[in-house]
């Protein structure tokens, strides 16, 4: 996995179950999702993350084969930095 | 280039499972770029944000809206084509606290079962039911209902329904939402995520209705037949809402609680 | 236990009430109103819910979801209204919901709708016709009971002229054995819990607790009909050991042969009665036992012939069957013609035994 800090949310795509339909592209706000090249094992385009994810969860709200589960990624907390800054 | 976490990242906050709890497994038949699957959800989890968990029982129609039951963890029966509100108003009738709804397409209950749905309605059982209207019959392959929207595609006619010959569309919705007895009616549609969360909020007063046992309750939402319709899975939701959606319109119908 | 003068039509409703009838659902049609009636009052008052339908599918299909939920919901009409509400009947024999039907006929006793049904696939129902009132209140409970022992759909065959016949009915309750707890039920408690149920005629389960699915699923069906055609038949055979006439007669017909066939007897004829009293399962053996002596067999009912088909397969030789039934009704087609009289069913089985003695 690259650099997931650079975007507030990820997600995990359970890119096996996508049947291809496309709804995710267009209603992803920040407009990170593309589809893929590669075709799943049911044969099926499916959807890729780019940089730049929100973790807002309209790719989930409108994914009719329940393919994105959705993280928001929390800032580094202050004290973690202090420790670090300590050691 | 795919950045997309393959397993939860540190440091997060899950703000979304796959499906959902009432959900026993994500795999399903529908089509690809279904609507049903996404009104299904949403329908599951009003029922576990409500604590109805362990005492709601769905009555099923035929036809696609039936195709995930041995998917969703929940009581439920199937009934015969059409008559999921008089088999659901057996179960309400005996079990007057549970929370009984019905989940039926527009094939199942406005054309075959437009008796059912307003007879339950005038007599005012304290049920919900559920219209996921895609106007085709979703289970043959898209055939025309008593719902297709005139212009709409189906496989009875792909030029689009025409008044002259096949007569118009019947507006379930506001049938019944004439009829006293009812509590609320509303019409919602999944063709994106501001539409979805207003059909979640929907759904969700539609179940506090029944619960406070003021009348009948119908959520009518609308949902994209790409196969049915003969367009593109992404070409769905605009589909819809240039022929359903328009012809309909969103909203509530019938709100007696705010009336009152 | 109290004896009460009252209908056919009353004592159904109280044999129900006291079967611990919880749902019933009707739409009126003469003559099955009275049951209706009945229920309306009686129902609530016995803690029940009594529901006056729009359409008898209506009504059938909410005696369905009552059923499912495990309580014990009945419908009922004329033969014309059960005849509507074939699709559900098939239905709940094929996803195992117990349900009762009362079907008070009008004239024509329905025995192919009520044996064979109309409605689909490998459906079985159990169908009881009683000979008289107090027939009817034993045999109501009867039904009941095994509709939820076999959970499937069952059938009790009448008609207008025992529902509005008054005698003095005995009302004592039937002691039939406990059943087991219906673990089947569909009541709402199951959601969310990973053990949810879902009940339908494919009987393909939860994707976490899958069921057998339609082809072992209706082979199980075909054999739990098999063992209710081995151990449920029930029938009234009366001076039929020596018969060498021998009539065959159900319901209210069969009340008029025994009263000829015992008058007949004591002239001296040799004239035997045999009635089934389930319809299905019909009682092939008894009947075949019944009929061995016999030169020839009568069939009398109350319409073109029926039950005469059930009635050549059980006798070895069908040639020996005769119909001597027929249709009987007054021009409203709603109440009983000029067969239903004992002087001319005695007419019928004399010509009858002429036919034997040359």
């Amino acid at each position: 996995m690259s650099n997931p800090v650079q975007s507030g949310g990820t997600v995990i795509i359970a890119q096996d179950r996508c049947k291809g339909c496309e709804l995710c592209i267009p209603a992803c706000p920040p407009r990170v999702l593309s589809m893929s090249t590669e075709k799943n094992a049911l044969g099926y385009y499916f959807p890729e993350l780019a940089e730049g994810c929100t973790g807002c969860t309209a790719c989930h709200l409108v994914c009719p084969d329940y393919v994105f589960e959705v993280y928001r990624l929390l800032p580094p907390q202050p004290s973690q930095s202090q420790t670090s800054a300590v050691q | 280039m795919n950045v997309a976490a393959t397993v939860p990242p540190p440091n997060s906050v899950k703000r979304s499972p796959f499906g959902t709890k009432l959900l026993l497994s994500e795999d399903h038949p529908l089509c690809p770029g279904c609507g049903h699957p996404v009104a299904l959800r949403v329908i599951l989890e009003v029922l576990e944000e409500l604590s109805l968990v362990g005492r709601s029982v769905g009555i099923f129609g035929h036809g696609c809206s039936a195709m995930m039951i041995g998917q969703m963890d929940v009581d439920l029966n199937l009934s015969l084509h059409g008559r999921a509100p008089a088999t659901a108003t057996g179960v309400k009738r005996m079990l007057p606290d549970r929370a009984v709804f019905t989940m039926q397409g527009d094939g199942d209950m406005v054309s075959e079962g437009l008796a059912e749905v307003l007879h339950t309605a005038a007599r005012s059982e304290k049920i919900t039911c559920f219209l996921l209207n895609n106007g085709v019959f979703g289970d043959t392959g898209g055939h025309m209902t008593a719902a297709s929207v005139i212009g709409q595609r189906t496989k009875t006619d792909l030029t689009g329904r025409k008044a002259e010959e096949h007569g118009y569309p019947i507006p379930i919705s506001k049938l019944v939402a004439s009829l006293d007895g009812v509590s609320y009616v509303a019409r919602a549609s999944v063709h994106n995520a501001a539409g979805i969360t207003q059909a979640k909020r929907f759904v969700r007063k539609a179940f506090e209705h029944q619960m406070q046992r003021t009348g009948f309750s119908l959520v009518e939402i609308l949902t994209m037949c790409p196969t049915g319709w003969v367009s593109k899975t992404a070409d769905g939701p605009a589909y819809m809402m240039e022929t359903l959606g328009q012809q309909m319109g969103l909203g509530e119908l019938k709100d007696s609680l705010a009336a009152g | 236990m109290a004896r009460i003068f009252c209908d056919g039509s009353e004592a159904m409703a109280r044999a129900a009430i006291a079967s611990g009838l919880r749902f019933f659902a009707g739409y009126p049609m003469a003559p099955s109103s009275d049951l209706l009636e009945q229920l309306t009052g009686k129902l609530p008052r016995a803690g029940g819910v009594c529901v006056a339908a729009e359409t008898e599918i209506e009504g059938v299909n909410m005696a369905l979801g009552a059923a499912m939920t495990g309580n014990r919901a009945a419908t009922g009409s004329t033969g014309q209204g059960v005849a509507l509400m074939q699709e559900t009947i098939s239905e709940c024999a094929l996803h195992e919901t117990p349900l009762v039907v009362f079907t008070v006929g009008r004239m024509q006793q329905d025995y192919f709708q009520s044996t064979r049904g109309g409605g689909w696939g490998d459906a079985r129902t159990i169908c009881m016709a009683p000979k008289d009132v107090p027939e009817a209140f034993e045999l109501t409970q009867r039904v009941f009971h095994l509709a939820d022992k076999y959970r499937m759909p069952a059938i009790l065959l009448t008609d207008g002229m025992l529902a509005r016949t008054q005698v003095s009915v005995d009302l004592t309750p039937l002691e039939l054995e406990a059943l087991p707890p219906k673990d089947w039920a569909v009541d709402g408690t199951g959601t969310g819990t990973g053990r949810s149920k879902t009940h339908w005629t494919w009987n393909e389960g939860k994707v976490n607790n899958p069921g057998p699915g339609p082809q072992k699923h209706w082979s199980n069906l075909a054999e739990k009909y098999a063992h209710v055609a081995q151990v449920e038949p029930r029938w009234e055979a009366i001076h039929t050991d020596d018969a060498e006439v021998l009539i065959v007669a159900f319901g209210t017909a069969a009340k008029f042969v025994e009263y000829v066939v015992g008058e007949m007897r004591e002239e001296g004829h040799k004239v035997g009665l045999f009635r089934p009293i389930t319809l299905w399962p019909f009682p092939e053996e008894a009947l075949e036992r019944a009929a061995a002596t016999a030169k020839v067999v009568g069939v009398f009912e109350l319409n073109a012939g029926q039950m005469i088909d059930d009635v050549k397969i059980s006798v070895p030789n069908r040639r020996l069957v005769r119909a001597i039934g027929g249709i009987s009704t007054d021009r409203s087609g709603l109440s009983i013609g000029d067969l239903l009289d004992a002087p001319v069913v005695r007419a019928r089985i004399e010509t009858l035994m002429t036919g034997v003695n040359a």
